[in-house]
């Protein structure tokens, strides 16, 4: 018999998905592996897979959690399908061997695998191979429970500690398989149980022993998996939530002004008012408000009151903001709102991602009600976009929005980390007390239109603003007819100059390939690997991929021309499709849209814009 | 600069806005008490804010000389909140009504209340939508015929200090509209009472609720209809100075001095510092034509302050964590160098 061992397979990435009943660990497990992975020069990219129940059933299909992780080189999504799956019972095993490719491997808790277990998860026999057609699989039955158990069984540590371990030794077998160290892992349970030696020692022993069990199992054979070509410098994993959140506090930072967020929480939006409620050494200010009207109208007190005020939530929420958000804008005073979208409408999917509330960030007001709308599209540009917004709101003295998703939001990957040095200047338009000329509130800079912003205490520029609408210049109640023409149109032209202040579109190939990809936000990892892919097969075709949604980049009609196709992918009906024809009507845009809760697959992308190609 | 060291006047806080509430409405009484209360602080106009929500009241912010925010419906309140959240140093006023600040802004009523900050907030109750020209609101009494109940309501009203007080409210005066000297003094007190001060004014609608408090408010009866209070005084009212409150078993009781064997002695004594609600529950739900009305600082208790309290964990926190900068926080926890 040929020793596995002696073989590897190379490979340029991998996806590995660990899955389990939600009190299993896996969300530790995946972090801890893709913290290692990128530690060590992996391009990564992660994404949570949990239940919408806090504690659903234990051991059925409703309760399993996972977790993705894709690493290696040229990484730019999470992964569509797992090489390896790690499946902790049976129910783990149902709700994921469809996400496993044919021929992966997978890994099973075959403790878990009891009569009872079984029929939680509701298969009907006692073989799921079979049962679930899985004979194409390299299926490894390890018994992960009880060698946890031999493993720790001298420690006097009670069964349901022990056993709390064992995703370590899933962890271990995991660590063999890719040739990754244990020594991060062990730092991390040093310094997370530090009160605690013997779960230190425990830990490390079942993470051990998991390794070594790799090692003497025949069926398998340890990966090589590519670097990635990553530019010097000092890097970190993080989530687009965290990175909204610093995005933020590095906006007021770069303004000279406290940070303020008014927040009611829902998901999955809550973690960034999280992350902002930890950083009080910043100077952060959070203000979980009764309801998610309190939280826009606190920050807008607070804007008033001359802080960097901010609100995050997401699609319901957005909705029930939404006078509050007009408000704002005919203020006229700085405010980002972000909307971490999610699956809609009503309730609909709360943990689930989707681009559907687009339309209601460009037009979901009474009145004619024009802001600018921003999305984020990785989640470690979260960060560059939370202060884009920030900067626009600042400057500009509007309400932006910020639209990222709930994948964006928990996926992770490794950000580079730039000193602050290198972010742009914020510079707020005050206005300055003049004894000869006293303060007209809508008095406005010729080329952007924006006036001066007087917060509340500064000698000599008291004034008062409100919702009905005031004179040009002076900021008196108005009924004026040609008054709110005007004020009408300068609110529209606002917005529109503001398209000189921002980046021109880039486009990713040539500029008149025969077929143009569109997207916007969160899909750009699987837009951009898809192109990449098939440029690589010779195919011409390019990605235009769109951060700054309203106003459009001024080039954008000049990229959009001279393509036989262009099609339009998002994750909703086609709003974005429906935005472009509605701003540029001598095209023609085709769509390919999904609204199922998922990301899109780089397969069927790739298999729709072939199709698209072959076509006459 | 302006105004620096110069002890301002009443007429230093109004604005050159015309006034356009009706002829007789109760709100120019208002608005006149709260240019003097402001007066007699004596703070520098910079420091002070006005913030409203949308009914007739909430017009307020365009006549003062102030910082002034006239805002949208109910959310006066939470704007407030965040106003005084992000610079501590202001002197908030809100201005609501019973329909802005108990029916579309009942939500943000109670939760400001219950978290204390330290805001001013003139609740005009005249028991009507005047704005919407004359609709039943939260405090409109049962069975009032108006446009939106043309046979009567059919709803139980609050009364606005129960509602503080379930709140855990820690300041709650009355006033009425037409008493502008009471009303100045308890502006000015609830200006240096650290917390959410509630006053409630019984404000005249003239077209559309008129007269709705005038069993408190007429000429010839008032002073045996009205208990005005004040802390450490005995609770005697009356033409005559002869009437009082005394308890009676779980009750208050209005009584007679001299009469039926009751003397001074049997008389309350107002103590509105007293951390119990349960007498000051008393004093709010008295009404005719058994009792007089409550009016004064019926409830003045210290307790701690949401600003400050902001304020403190932000200090703290800058005292003992090494994060001081966005780059302090962007190299935090667990990086690596390729």
């Amino acid at each position: 018999m040929t020793n596995n061992k002696d073989k590897v397979i190379e490979l340029n990435d991998v996806v590995i998905r660990f899955s389990g009943d939600s009190g299993d660990g896996m969300q530790l497990t995946g972090t801890l592996f893709s913290d290692t992975a990128a530690l060590l020069g992996a391009g990564v990219g992660t994404f949570p897979d949990y239940p919408a129940e806090i504690r659903a059933p234990q051991g059925t299909v409703g309760g399993v959690s996972g977790f993705q992780v894709h690493f290696g080189h040229d990484i730019n999504t999470p992964g569509d399908f797992a090489d390896v799956l790690v499946a902790m019972n049976p129910a783990a095993l149902k709700a994921n061997a469809k996400w496993t490719k044919r021929g992966g491997t997978i890994l099973l808790d075959s403790n878990a695998f009891t009569p009872k277990n079984l029929a939680k998860a509701g298969y009907k026999t006692d073989d799921p191979v079979k049962e679930d057609q899985l004979g194409g699989f390299n299926i490894i039955w390890a018994p992960i429970s009880s060698m946890t158990q031999e493993t720790l069984k001298e420690t006097g540590l009670d069964n349901k500690t022990v056993l709390r371990s064992k995703n370590m030794f899933a962890l271990g077998i995991c660590f063999y398989l890719f040739n990754k160290p244990l020594n991060f892992t062990e730092t991390f349970f040093e310094k997370k149980f530090k009160k605690i030696p013997k779960i230190i020692e425990a830990n490390k022993q079942v993470l051990k022993a998991g390794f070594n069990y790799g090692y003497n199992v025949q069926e398998l054979t340890p990966y090589k998996v590519s670097a990635d070509d990553i530019h010097k410098g000092v890097y970190r994993n993080i989530n687009g939530n965290t990175a909204t959140a610093w995005g933020l506090i590095a906006a007021a930072e770069k303004a000279n002004l406290p940070l303020f967020c008014g927040s009611y929480p829902i998901t999955p939006a809550t973690d960034i008012l999280h992350e902002l409620a930890k950083q009080k050494s910043l100077g952060v200010k959070t203000f979980q408000a009764e309801d998610e009207i309190a939280g826009i109208t606190s920050s807008i007190g607070a804007s008033f009151a001359g802080n960097f005020a901010v609100t995050t939530t997401s699609g319901p929420g957005l909705a029930l903001k939404t006078e509050a958000v007009g408000l704002a804008l005919i203020a006229e005073l700085p405010l980002v709102i972000v909307d971490v979208q999610r699956g809609g409408p009503s309730t609909g999917l709360p943990t689930k991602t989707e681009q559907s509330d687009l339309m209601q960030a460009l037009q979901g007001r009474n009145g004619e009600a024009p802001l600018p709308v921003i999305a984020a599209s990785t989640p470690a540009n979260c960060y560059n976009y939370a202060f884009a917004a920030g900067k626009i709101a600042l400057e500009h003295l509007t309400p932006v929005i910020l639209l990222t998703d709930g994948f964006l939001a928990n996926g992770t990957q490794p950000m580079k980390i730039e000193n602050t040095d290198t972010l742009p200047n914020i510079e707020v338009p005050f206005a300055k007390y003049d004894e000869n000329k006293p303060y007209q509130p809508y008095e406005r800079d010729e080329k952007s239109l924006v006036r001066k912003w007087a917060p509340v205490g500064v000698a000599g520029l008291e004034h008062r603003i409100g919702g009905l609408e005031k004179m040009n210049v002076t900021g008196t109640v108005s009924y004026v007819p040609e008054n709110h023409q005007l004020m009408t149109d300068i609110r529209q032209k606002r917005v529109d100059v503001i398209a000189d202040y921002i980046p021109e579109q880039e486009i990713i190939g040539d500029k008149d390939a025969d077929l143009l990809v569109v997207g916007w936000g969160g899909t750009y990892g699987h837009l951009l690997t898809v192109v990449h892919d098939m440029q690589a097969e010779g195919k011409s075709v390019s990605l235009v991929h769109f951060n700054y949604l309203q106003p459009l980049p001024r080039n954008t009609e000049a990229l959009l021309q001279g393509h036989k196709k262009i099609v339009v992918a998002e994750l909703n009906g086609g709003q974005f499709a429906k935005y472009l024809r509605q701003n540029f009507n001598g095209l023609e845009f085709s769509q390919y849209n999904k609204v199922m809760g998922l990301p899109f697959t780089v397969e069927e992308l790739k298999n729709h814009f072939n199709e698209l190609m072959e076509e006459k | 600069m302006a105004a620096e060291n110069i002890k301002l006047n009443f007429k230093d806080f109004k604005s050159d806005q015309e006034v356009r509430w009706c002829a007789g409405c109760g709100d120019h009484a208002i608005l006149n008490t709260v240019h003097k209360a402001m007066a007699t602080v004596g703070k520098p106009r910079e420091k002070y804010v006005l913030i409203s929500g949308i009914g007739c009241s909430s017009r307020f912010p365009y006549y003062m000389n102030t910082y002034g925010f006239h805002t949208i419906h109910g959310r006066a309140l939470a704007i407030s909140s965040g106003a005084k959240s992000a610079n501590p140093d202001l002197s908030v006023w809100v201005v609501t009504g019973d329909g802005d600040g108990l029916a579309i802004g009942g939500n943000h009523f109670i939760h400001a209340i219950r978290r204390n900050l330290d805001l001013n907030v003139l609740l005009f109750n005249n028991e009507i939508y005047g704005l919407t020209k004359g609709q039943y609101s939260p405090t409109t009494k049962e069975g009032k015929i108006t446009k939106s109940s043309p046979y009567g309501t059919i709803e139980h009203p609050f009364n606005p200090g129960e509602l503080v007080l379930g709140s855990n409210g820690h300041f709650f005066a009355r006033s009425i509209d037409v008493n502008m000297k009471l009303s100045h003094d308890i502006m000015v007190e609830a200006e240096g009472f650290k917390g959410t001060s509630i006053i409630e004014i019984l404000q005249n609608c003239v077209i559309f609720a008129d007269k709705t408090h005038s069993w408190y408010t007429d000429k010839a009866e008032k002073l045996d209809r009205q208990l005005v209070l004040k802390h450490g005084e005995k609770m005697i009212y009356g033409k005559n100075n002869d009437k009082g409150i005394m308890l009676d078993g779980m009750d208050l009781k209005a009584v007679t001095i001299g009469e039926n064997g009751v003397t001074e002695d049997d008389i309350l004594v107002h103590d509105a510092h007293m951390e119990s609600p349960f007498l000051h529950w008393m004093l709010i739900n008295m009404k005719g034509p058994d009792f007089p009305i409550a009016l004064g600082v019926i409830r003045a208790v210290k307790g701690t302050v949401y600003e400050e309290k902001m304020e403190k964990q932000i200090e703290e926190q800058k005292a003992i964590s090494k994060i001081h900068s966005m780059n302090d926080l962007l190299n935090s926890g667990a990086t690596w160098t390729v």
